[in-house]
């Protein structure tokens, strides 16, 4: 701000140099600003601080000890839900991205004018229904819905390890519970995706259509590149929702402490947060070290995938059409 | 807002203790009266602890402070780990546990409610057979003795038309459909208590510890809390889970084989399980922290057993007479039967009571 104040005085003196007469509303906007820019920080800060400080006692204990008064060696016991946490968000990215770069570039070029805004409204109450009835709907509902579709893929493609045999009775799989997280997730990557694909300069839409492309060439060489740091932003919130969903999948998911990469079956990795969920009200002791300490390897998670995403982001910044 | 809040259930549980009351006019005094001896007291009550005996808490507390209208008792069903946490804290002055405290868990000085010298007490006074509850085409009437019972929860027994099953259902139409058996995914008493049952009455089969997180070593399906097992054994088929008695609704609950006799989970035969067992020993005379003996005969062995903890001392006496006076009333046949209107639990027998009452008088 001060920058550009600085600039806009008589540039053919040295008065440039007289800083300008300093307002009210500057400081207390330059304030609030760096207040709360510092607050984050210092709010990220507290949490890392009480998740190592509570996991200490877990983390330091000798596996004996975690085996008689905890859930098992530490390691053992939070690499299958470690791996849960994973592989049960990359699933619910696989079908969420797709649909929601769908439905958002259909709001931003394809519907008319009155459908979209309609459309973008409903999508966005999506994001407003609570993760328990989600659970609720999925657990009562959506699984035993499914559980037909569980049997079929056991009994016609069982071969592919995706799909091995016996199939859940119940419907509560991995399947399901990634397709939860997906509609969960929907409205997120959607919203930010049409906000982004809106923002395409109208000049190099108009500039494709004129050497002839057809509208669908249109969003393949302006919309997508322009937008495409976007979309990586959006699928990463989309993602970090999805790593620490609790309630959801505490429900549907019929989970334990096993690695497997069967989708559809009994036995399913359960997540970090579902399980922390599922067994804090009965926790004492070290067992609550423990289960802070497998909070900790979630955020450590959850931070990783982040920066991940922004040096991605980064890194492609260079070639994307936006600049 | 309060008192109008609790108007409704209040008015209720009032009536249900004058109903009891009248029709059980010979045995032991009523809460009604029983109150009138005790309506001097007034004061705080915080307890914290087992969801499993939530409902039968409420009722207590309401019937309770109906009979002494100046106590307030609250109860928070927060899970038995966090009520035992918050007693030896001192936050809470009773706590409800699915399990007794363990050896290393007592001790006299641990309890910052509790006198210096004093230890801990526990009570177990609530008792809930767990059923098992299945729903399978055609078959009304489910018979299963501890070894097929490990099998099925094990997925040693994989469809329902076996052998084994078929030996114990002579007659029944049992389908050849694979069998989906539920278990709680979260930490839970219902599993320890379930689990226990499997590892003393099927050693053979069951090789692993009771605990109250299911085994991984085992297979099935999880499901969240009570409701997510009956929802999941009502919604999907051929499936067969375990929740607690009062919770199964309209499914189908198996007859548990013990010695020659066949026992479904009913009060009288859940509270013989409590009557079998044997103290744990090294206690004080008036801790009743129990050994459960699952394969005792004459009972039916799968019931969930909660204890109330208390102190054997109270740093402050007038929390002792407070907790004395409502435990007591808790652990009387009254309390029993107001609550099993309520919660379905199984009265404790007027013996057990006996031996309870014993223990809480001598509450300081």
């Amino acid at each position: 701000m001060s920058t550009a104040t600085h600039t806009r005085q008589a540039p053919e003196d040295d008065l440039a140099l007289v800083p300008a007469k300093p307002r009210i509303g500057d400081k207390v906007f330059t304030g609030l600003s760096t207040g709360a820019g510092i607050a984050i920080f210092v709010i990220l800060a507290a949490v890392a601080l009480f998740l190592i400080a509570q996991a200490f006692p877990a983390l330091t204990s000798t596996p004996e000890m975690l085996q008689s008064r905890g859930y098992g060696p530490f390691w053992s016991w939070v690499a299958p839900f470690a791996f849960g946490t994973v592989y049960s968000a990359f699933w619910a990215l696989v079908f969420a991205v797709p649909v929601a770069i769908g439905i958002a570039l259909f709001i931003s070029h394809y519907a008319p004018r009155r459908l979209a805004s309609g459309l973008g409204y409903v999508i966005d109450l999506l994001a407003a229904v609570p993760s328990v009835v989600y659970g609720l709907w999925g657990a009562n509902t959506f699984a035993a819905a499914l559980q037909p579709l569980h049997a079929w893929l056991a009994t016609y493609l069982g071969w592919f390890p995706l799909f091995t045999p016996p199939a859940s009775g119940t419907g509560r799989s991995m399947l399901t519970t990634s397709l939860v997280l997906a509609v969960m997730i929907l409205p997120i990557i959607t919203s930010l995706c049409r906000e982004v694909f809106l923002q395409t300069p109208k000049l190099h839409e108009e500039a494709a259509l004129a050497l002839g492309a057809t509208r669908w060439e249109m969003i393949c060489m302006a919309v997508f590149p322009f937008a495409r740091a976007g979309i990586v932003s959006a699928v990463m919130l989309g993602l970090g929702r999805a790593l620490g969903e609790t309630m959801a999948v505490a429900m549907v998911l019929s989970g334990a402490g096993v690695i497997k990469f069967d989708i559809i079956g009994q036995q399913n990795p359960n997540t970090i947060a579902a399980t922390i969920a599922l067994n804090f009200p009965d926790a004492s002791g070290l067992r609550i070290n423990q289960l802070i300490a497998g909070g900790l390897i979630l955020f450590v998670i959850t931070l990783a995938v982040n920066m991940l995403a922004r040096w991605i982001v980064r890194r492609r910044a260079a070639f994307s059409g936006a600049n | 807002m309060f008192s109008k809040k609790l108007a409704a259930p209040l008015a209720l549980v009032a009536a249900s203790v004058i109903a009891f009351s009248g029709c059980a006019a010979n045995e032991a005094a009523a809460p009604a009266t029983s109150g009138g001896a005790a309506s001097g007291l007034n004061g705080r009550l915080t307890g914290k602890g087992a969801s499993s005996m939530s409902v039968a808490q409420t009722t207590w507390i309401a019937a309770f402070q109906t009979a002494n209208p100046g106590v307030t008792i609250n109860y928070s069903p927060d899970g038995s780990g966090a009520g035992r946490e918050a007693f030896a804290s001192g936050a809470v002055q009773y706590a409800g546990s699915d399990r007794a405290l363990k050896d290393e868990e007592m001790g006299a000085g641990k309890f910052a409610v509790c006198a210096p010298d004093s230890n801990a007490l526990n009570l177990p006074v609530y008792v809930s057979p767990i059923a098992i509850i299945y729903k399978v085409d055609g078959v009304t009437d489910l018979k299963l003795d501890a070894d097929t019972t490990a099998k099925i929860f094990a997925g040693k027994i994989t469809t329902w038309n076996d052998p084994a099953i078929a030996a114990l259902n002579p007659g029944a139409n049992l389908p050849s459909a694979t069998i989906t058996a539920v278990h709680r995914s979260d930490d839970s008493g219902t599993t320890e208590n379930f689990t226990d049952y499997l590892a003393q009455a099927a050693p053979s089969v069951w090789n692993q510890k009771s605990a109250g997180i299911w085994p991984d070593a085992f297979p099935g399906e999880a499901a969240k809390g009570t409701a997510g097992v009956v929802g999941a054994v009502q919604s999907g088929n051929n499936t067969i889970g375990y929740a607690d008695e009062s919770q199964a609704g309209s499914l189908g609950k198996a007859q548990i084989k013990v010695g020659n006799e066949f026992f479904g989970p009913t009060a009288e035969a859940a509270a013989k399980l409590v009557d079998n067992a044997t103290k744990v020993s090294g206690r004080s005379a008036n801790d009743w922290a129990l050994k459960l003996d699952r394969t005792a005969q004459g009972q039916y062995p799968i019931a969930l057993v909660s204890y109330a903890l208390v102190c054997e001392h109270y740093a402050d006496s007038s929390v002792a007479n407070l907790v004395k006076s409502y435990v007591g009333y808790i652990a009387s046949d009254a309390g029993q039967k107001a609550a099993q209107a309520k919660a379905g639990n199984a009265p404790l027998s007027a013996d057990m009571q006996a031996k309870l009452k014993t223990s809480i008088d001598s509450i300081k």
